[in-house]
């Protein structure tokens, strides 16, 4: 077998890719984690639903003005898509978890796949269980560099998800909000006594994960052109996976654990074929992503940035 | 009374289980004053602190403050009234640095949303400027200016302390509730703290104080009342309360008395 660095290097660009948006999931997941304590996996169904919306919406312009650019059409679904999972976040939150704030661990969690199951059924009615496609919008032909190809649409999902992740830094570190947010995540008690309306910064928190969930999921059926109602399980488990990875309730952690997952799968699905000899092929691509997961919680639970131990009130 | 009340508690009773952690309490902080609660441990202080900032509702009773009563929901209403407190085991935010505890307890005070967060409109700039200014002034204020950006918890204990009672000042209270600010300080250390005190109250704001320090409440505090398994049993000036026979036999046991 020889080495082809042209298929590295592609398999590097398609896990950058991949990474970016198992990041921007992932932060969803680590922010609601950081200040509840809380796996929320009700997140995957939101990003599912933020792009099978931004895909109708699509859709529906397509069918009205087919030669629109291709821009204007995501710019459009995205702009839908985002204010109905802010909703979706919210209402999650207000009617699933709040009622459940002081009730055991186990009872938000339970609560946590009830809400999956639940969004899954209704994107199932709503969209039906076909997968929908992406009308052919999107400039196909690549840039080459190197050997490896690259689309549009890869190098915008990229810089797109590195700027709103440098957004949500800015936001987290230097505003009023973000100080606050961070401040609950210590200790919401001390918080609500220093002035802090906790409950308005527990649901600020869910809205900004399922924007950046709706953003993550026009990026990633955009990626492979189609959505479906079931598209956000696997993804939302590997995202779960990629906030463990980086130390879940650590912003940094999520961004860096989305990466790595999507390079770690990206470039284990190119190789294993190589390296088992044509036993086990590409398809194998999510095993990666599990035995990540298992490796980081029996070796290193508390993720590779670590999260801090902070003393609850 | 020659001075108004700031702070009224009548008939407060707290119970945990079969525990009466507080019965029938009454007692009333003018305003301007520095008033002591001291007792053995167990005696309740802290409790009584704790219902008082809405950590606990109260079984029975109630609190009147500033002539209204104190009705609140969440905790950061007792912070809008005008109540801070610290905490007998510090409670900063241990990976926010110094300043940004304190600008924390601004959060009260301003009012910019989520929405200029987000925008940054010129308005909320302009107010980010200002908690920044005043979150620095109070650091100077309680001598913790060089220590601005470094972490909370790679403070010093007594910079810790201080880190706290800058963070509660940062809310405007009227009424600031110390809770055993001097523990584990040293006498040099102690003199300073009773020196803010003093001048904390000289800037118009009420205190009350948990304290163990016994010398340390005699020559700071108006009035002090002691608790002794969740009842008052005596108040008064420091000097009279120090020969109330049962106070004496509160902390010496009965055999002394």
């Amino acid at each position: 077998m020889t080495f082809h660095p042209e298929i590295f290097l592609q398999q590097i660009i398609n896990g950058l890719v991949l990474g970016s948006i198992y990041a921007l999931v992932a932060l969803g997941y680590t922010m609601v984690y950081g200040i509840l304590g809380l796996i929320n996996f009700a997140h995957g169904e939101v990003v599912m639903i933020g792009a099978l919306t931004a895909l109708s919406v699509i859709l529906a312009l397509h069918g009205a003005a087919p030669d629109l650019p291709a821009a204007l059409f995501i710019l459009a679904g995205t702009l839908v898509a985002i204010p109905v999972t802010m909703a979706l976040g919210y209402t999650i939150e207000r009617v699933a978890y709040r009622p459940l704030r002081n009730a055991p661990r186990l009872a938000p969690l339970i609560t946590a796949i009830g809400v999956s199951i639940v969004l899954q059924n209704v994107a199932l009615l709503v969209w039906g269980r076909s997968y929908r496609s992406w009308p052919p919008i999107l400039p196909t032909t690549p840039h080459t560099i190197l050997g490896a190809n690259i689309t549009d649409l890869q190098i915008f999902i990229v810089l797109a998800a590195a700027a709103i992740m440098a957004g949500l830094m800015l936001l987290v570190n230097k505003t009023k909000l973000g100080r606050a947010m961070r401040a609950t995540a210590e200790n919401p008690a001390v918080a609500g006594l220093m002035g802090v309306n906790v409950n308005v910064i527990i649901s600020v928190t869910f809205v900004i994960g399922a924007a950046l969930g709706a953003i993550a999921g026009v990026m990633v059926s955009a990626n492979y052109q189609i959505a479906h109602y079931y598209m956000g399980f696997i993804l939302g488990l590997k995202a779960f996976t990629a906030a463990v990875l980086g130390g879940i309730g650590n912003l940094a952690g999520a961004m860096l654990g989305g990466l790595l997952l999507g390079l770690i799968e990206s470039l284990g699905a190119g190789y294993i074929g190589d390296l088992t000899g044509g036993f086990l092929g590409s398809h194998y691509q999510d095993v990666f992503a599990f035995f990540v997961l298992i490796v980081v919680l029996i070796f290193r639970p508390s993720g590779l940035v670590g999260e801090r131990v902070a003393e609850r009130a | 009374m020659s001075r108004l009340a700031l702070l009224e508690a009548r008939d407060v009773a707290k119970r945990f289980g079969g525990l009466q952690a507080l019965a029938d309490i009454s007692l009333t902080i003018s305003h301007g004053e520095i008033y002591g609660l001291i007792g053995p441990n167990g005696a309740g202080k802290t409790t009584f602190f704790n219902c008082l900032t809405g950590l606990y509702q109260v079984d029975e009773g109630r609190f009147l403050f500033d002539g209204a009563p104190l009705n609140v929901k969440a905790p950061y209403e007792v912070a809008a009234r005008g109540i801070a407190r610290t905490f007998q085991n510090i409670r900063l935010f241990a990976n926010m640095t110094a300043l940004e505890n304190v600008m924390v307890g601004r959060h009260v005070r301003t009012r910019a949303g989520v929405f200029g967060a987000v925008l940054r409109t010129p308005g909320t700039l302009a107010e980010e400027r200002a908690i920044h200014d005043r979150a620095r002034e109070l650091l100077r204020y309680v001598g913790l200016e060089r220590r601005s950006d470094t972490l909370a918890r790679n403070l010093p204990y007594g910079d810790q302390r201080r880190l706290e009672i800058a963070r509660a000042l940062a809310t405007e209270p009227k009424l600031l509730a110390l809770d055993e600010p001097a523990a584990g300080m040293n006498a040099t250390e102690t003199a300073s703290l009773k020196a803010l005190m003093e001048r904390i109250r000289a800037d118009g704001v009420t205190i009350l104080l948990i304290e163990h320090d016994v010398k340390l409440v005699m020559n700071l505090c108006d009035r002090v009342a002691v608790l002794d398994y969740g009842r008052k049993i005596a108040e008064g000036p420091p000097a009279e309360v120090q020969k109330n026979a049962a106070v004496i036999e509160a902390y010496l046991g009965g055999s002394l008395a």
